[in-house]
């Protein structure tokens, strides 16, 4: 493709199987004012946060 | 409905109902653009006019191959329809204990009243306490993992009480087959080697707070005694940080209308060495000194843009470090059902305050018409819950047009209900940051993986 490069394919995860509730309340996580669920993962998917190279941890 | 947005002289494409993103060029971005605002046929006669139609061709076919793979252009009846039904609120998972209402600081923008919550300044007793966990497991269903957040005011006020509710936590839950994840919010600036050590070591995640620079945090957060708290809280907060190996913390600024250029506290707070920052934007009336107003929002905008380039700097030059706003999981976020209910406030999660009050969340304790029981009597209004239950981001009329709806979930309810009088409209200026916020998450997301794939 010349024009248009697909980065990150369906990350929406619907149909059967989901919708466990394990994960954390998004409020919960971070901040208490902010109801983004973006940067949070599944549950059962387990932590993927992006790491560059060389990041320790 | 496709999402076409340039950060930083890039461009880029959300698919709203897939999920899918794209790298564009400046001809594809215009092209998606042009679908998107007029149709296919009106879009192909105003691209031949500017590229020709060799050009034009080419580039349609291509747009038509990652339509037909599902990937823009998508459209999931499903989240269209009128009436859905993500069923009544079950079970409790996370609650919000408020063990301590009353702070040692005196923030000039705090929204709990610098911690009273606009009534008295109280602890919340152990029994208190127990009262609510217990309640939490016994209507926690099938759920494994649970949350307790410890709040205030500032909990470490009543830190006795924390570690004697951690162990009776752990122990209750354990009795079921179940986990609870402690967190706490703290200012950090009571903290010592005993509560560093001990936080560390019990909770999940921790939220210290601290402003950025220096000036920016003494001017507002001043202690009760109405000295500078800065200095004291950095101090403990950068020994907490360090000692749990910079993982599972945020430290947490505000921004008022007095520090719009924000990303400086940004900055400030990646070199004191945090590598988990979150800086949020004040939420108060209007009528306050500090609130922000729709005229600063221009400024706002302009700032996460250079915020964004700042950011990806620095890790790319050495300083990595993350901010909350700026980190989307593209490749294994939330489900559907998550996306669609949100934080769960009033429905999966709750707040307690020192008396055993129930309140749908953190942000709306004391307001009136909000009381849900008490754990003290286990009642619980079911009405409300399921009243939150149904406030999901596809009952909300101005999100059914908004392409960020299945990433912030339909904003904050309290957010609403305070600015607006009601929980399905959604606070506008909440809502115009929070798509900036994304556009440059993907960005970045997009941006990283040119040059490193490493995830």
């Amino acid at each position: 493709m010349k024009h248009i490069t697909t980065v990150a394919s369906s990350c929406i995860r619907k149909g059967e199987g989901i919708g466990c509730g394990e994960c954390q309340a998004s409020c919960q996580s971070a901040c208490k004012t902010s109801c983004t669920v973006a940067n949070q993962s599944c549950q059962n998917k387990g932590e993927k946060v992006y790491r560059p190279q060389g990041r320790k941890g | 409905m496709v999402h076409a947005f340039s950060v930083d002289g890039r461009y880029f494409a959300l698919d709203a109902d897939s999920g899918a993103v794209h790298m564009l060029d400046e001809m594809g971005f215009d092209a998606v653009s042009a679908i998107e605002e007029k149709g296919w046929d009106a879009a192909r006669e105003a691209l031949m006019s500017k590229y020709g139609e060799k050009d034009t061709e080419e580039l349609l076919e291509e747009l038509k191959q990652v339509k037909e793979q599902g990937l823009l252009f998508s459209y999931d009846e499903d989240l269209h329809k009128d009436g859905f039904d993500l069923g009544k609120p079950t079970v409790l998972k996370a609650m919000c204990l408020h063990v301590a209402h009353d702070c040692n600081l005196r923030c000039r923008y705090c929204f709990a009243g610098t911690g009273a919550f606009h009534g008295q300044r109280l602890l919340m007793p152990l029994e208190v306490g127990q009262k609510a966990i217990d309640m939490l497991i016994a209507r926690s269903g099938s759920r494994k993992y649970l949350e307790l957040d410890f709040f205030g005011g500032e909990p470490m006020m009543n830190f006795g009480v924390v570690k004697a509710l951690v162990a009776y936590g752990k122990e209750r839950a354990a009795e079921k087959g179940k986990t609870i994840r402690f967190t706490l919010t703290t200012n950090a600036y009571a903290l010592d080697e005993e509560s560093i050590d001990f936080l560390n070591r019990e909770m999940e995640n921790v939220v210290l707070s601290i402003d950025g620079r220096k000036e920016v945090h003494d001017a507002l957060r001043p202690t009760a005694e109405g000295t500078g708290s800065y200095d004291i809280s950095l101090a403990n907060a950068k020994k907490l940080a360090q000692r749990r190996g910079q993982q599972k913390y945020y430290v947490r600024g505000t921004f008022t209308r007095n520090n719009l250029d924000f990303a400086q506290d940004v900055m400030r707070l990646a070199e004191e060495g945090f590598e988990q920052i979150s800086v949020e934007p004040v939420v108060l009336p209007a009528s306050s000194p500090y609130s922000i107003l729709e005229e600063h929002l221009p400024c706002i905008l302009e700032e996460y843009d250079r915020l964004y380039r700042l950011y990806l700097d620095s890790r790319k030059n050495g300083r990595w470090f993350s901010f909350f706003h700026f980190v989307v999981d593209l490749d294994g976020g939330p489900c559907i059902k998550k996306r669609l209910s949100g934080c769960g406030a009033g429905s999966e999660y709750v707040a307690v305050t020192p008396d055993g009050e129930i309140f749908p969340c953190h942000q709306f304790v004391g307001r009136e018409g909000f009381s849900m029981g008490s754990v003290l009597t286990g009642e619980l209004d079911e009405e409300m819950r399921a009243r939150f239950a149904a406030n999901h981001v596809l009952a909300k009329e101005a999100c059914s047009s908004c392409w960020a709806r299945l990433y912030c979930t339909g904003g904050c309810a309290a957010n609403a209900q305070a600015f607006n009088g009601r929980l399905d409209k959604p606070y506008s200026l909440e809502c115009a940051m929070e798509r900036k916020r994304l556009e440059c998450a993907i960005a970045a997301y997009c941006e990283e993986r040119e040059t490193d794939d490493n995830i």
